[in-house]
């Protein structure tokens, strides 16, 4: 746990300092290495694709970085914080800047859109008022619309997500997560369960955060094409090491295929 | 080619085979040294039939004390409603506790756990009697038993709901920062008022049928009515009341089925 954090991004800017340093990281379950020294930094304001197959360690590695999982061995700095000296109402401060797009949206199915988002100033509001839309003041509401219309979901506010296609949903969750303001987004394999347009639209709409508003994006993505259209930066993960790191601009489809299950045409 | 068809039945072990012969005892024995002589019930019966027995004499019920039996009716729905509420309420902080995902430690886990168990094995009337000695004769004893019933009732039907719901939800609000309250408020609540909302609305027709027997050990409500009936022989009398709680229970059970059916 005492390994030496990286002080620059190795990609992009080499005078910002990175949103997220690690160096050293390894997790194993019941003594089976998972992640075996990870060392790497992103420079903020670019969007990351992690690329890997089935078991290669990506999922783990996002919960390691905010102790969703407790790593082994390791460190990790996100957003100038060093994660492992942290209280657990610190940690809840961290995480509350850190916005996490899940493969399944995660939305409580029976209440609306709205009230879902409005879930997302629990980042840094509690108490009843932060539950449901109906209990929100006025300003919160306002600001969880103003994301729902970032989404392009503002008409769609009080309908039960339950019933709510799979790509609405997963932007009503990409919307909580803009509630959180955060600063930095991470998000596992956020087009998985949609049909190829569908994600087409989230991939392009976290895309937009990163260029508009100047967010770090950390995302797994388990599609070729995606990988290479959705990100300035790929880092790729083979039996828990790091075994590619490259800008976007000089990758090439043939040399990525032996990181995706079902390699498809770019 | 004909394709055989598997095995009618699967093959069990010889300890399962014990198994099953052990609970075949258990039944048989119990039958035998409990169930009553099918003559000695058959003899009984015809009793009941008999130009003196008990239901020649409940028939006509007497409805002339109407009006009285109507407002003790009314007194025994108010302390089901009462009681279930106050349980209900109750209950709830109690099946958080004793939920794995939400208590705070393993330690409140059990604590809990033991104390809804210890609410719902003592029986009712149990209760009535320990509330008769601390608040006295009437309906708040009544209504002290009921809502310790109903904790002990709801609490452990409240708890399995929420160790059930989908932990997706909770995790992503973890995640986020929220606060343990936050999760319940937001994510685990919501996520149960279906099923929250049937157990509470069993546990009223529950309270509804055990606040009519509760009068007989003198915790209010229309059961010390029909205590007095039957020890003054006024056995119409008796069945009047019989059949006016029996309107209560079916008009509560109609009403909460179909408040089930709209909401869940």
């Amino acid at each position: 746990m005492n390994a030496p954090l990286p002080l620059q991004a190795l990609a992009g800017s080499a005078l910002a300092e990175p949103v997220l340093a690690v160096a050293g990281l390894c997790k194993a379950f019941s003594g089976r290495p998972v992640l075996q020294g990870l060392d790497f930094a992103l420079a903020p304001g670019q969007a990351t694709a992690l690329i890997g197959a089935n078991g290669s360690g990506k999922s783990t590695l996002l919960r390691c970085l905010v102790r969703l999982i407790e790593p082994s061995a390791g460190a990790v700095r996100l957003l100038g914080r060093d994660m492992r000296a942290l209280s657990p109402r610190a940690l809840r401060q961290v995480r509350a800047e850190v916005g996490i797009v899940w493969q399944r949206h995660n939305l409580v199915p029976r209440l609306s859109a709205l009230s879902n988002v409005v879930h997302g100033v629990q980042a840094r509001m509690s108490g009843p008022r932060a539950w449901a839309q109906s209990l929100a003041p006025g300003l919160v509401r306002d600001e969880a619309m103003a994301c729902l219309a970032r989404v392009g979901l503002a008409d769609r506010a009080l309908v039960r997500v339950d019933s709510l296609s799979g790509g609405q949903q997963q932007r009503v969750a990409i919307a909580r997560m803009l509630m959180q303001r955060p600063a930095f987004i991470l998000a596992d394999e956020p087009d998985a369960s949609l049909d190829p347009q569908t994600g087409e639209e989230v991939m392009s709409l976290l895309l937009g955060l990163v260029r508009e508003e100047g967010l770090s994006l950390l995302v797994i993505s388990h599609r070729l094409e995606h990988t290479l259209r959705y990100s300035d930066r790929i880092l790729g993960l083979a039996n828990g090491r790091i075994t590619l790191d490259q800008p976007t601009a000089r990758a090439n489809a043939a040399s990525l295929r032996q990181f995706f299950d079902h390699a498809e045409a770019a | 080619m004909t394709t055989l068809a598997p095995s009618r039945f699967q093959h069990r072990s010889l300890l399962e085979y014990a198994a099953l012969l052990a609970v075949l005892a258990l039944v048989a024995t119990s039958l035998a040294a409990t169930a009553p002589a099918p003559d000695r019930l058959g003899s009984g019966i015809a009793r009941l039939f008999a130009p003196s027995g008990l239901f020649t004499q409940m028939i006509p019920p007497d409805f002339t004390r109407i009006e009285p039996i109507a407002w003790k009716l009314l007194e025994t729905l108010q302390m089901a409603v009462a009681g279930c509420f106050l349980g209900l309420i109750l209950a709830l902080p109690f099946a958080i506790l004793a939920t794995d995902r939400l208590s705070p430690h393993p330690l409140v886990r059990h604590a809990a756990r033991a104390v809804i168990a210890l609410f719902r094995t003592v029986p009712d009337l149990v209760w009535a009697i320990i509330f008769i000695i601390i608040v006295g004769l009437g309906p708040a004893a009544g209504v002290m038993a009921i809502m310790v019933d109903k904790i002990g009732f709801a609490g452990r039907f409240f708890a399995e709901a929420m160790e059930e719901t989908d932990p997706g939800p909770q995790d992503a609000l973890r995640a986020i920062g929220a606060s343990r309250l936050g999760i319940i408020g937001s994510a685990v609540i919501p996520a149960c008022l279906p099923s929250f909302t049937a157990t509470s609305l069993f546990a009223l027709e529950k309270s509804v049928r055990g606040s009519a027997a509760l009068g007989l050990v003198g915790a209010g409500g229309i059961g010390v009515d029909l205590k007095v009936a039957f020890d003054l022989f006024n056995y119409d009398e008796a069945l009047a009341i019989i059949l006016m709680m029996l309107v209560l229970v079916i008009a509560v059970e109609q009403g909460s089925g179909w408040i089930r059916r709209k909401l869940i």
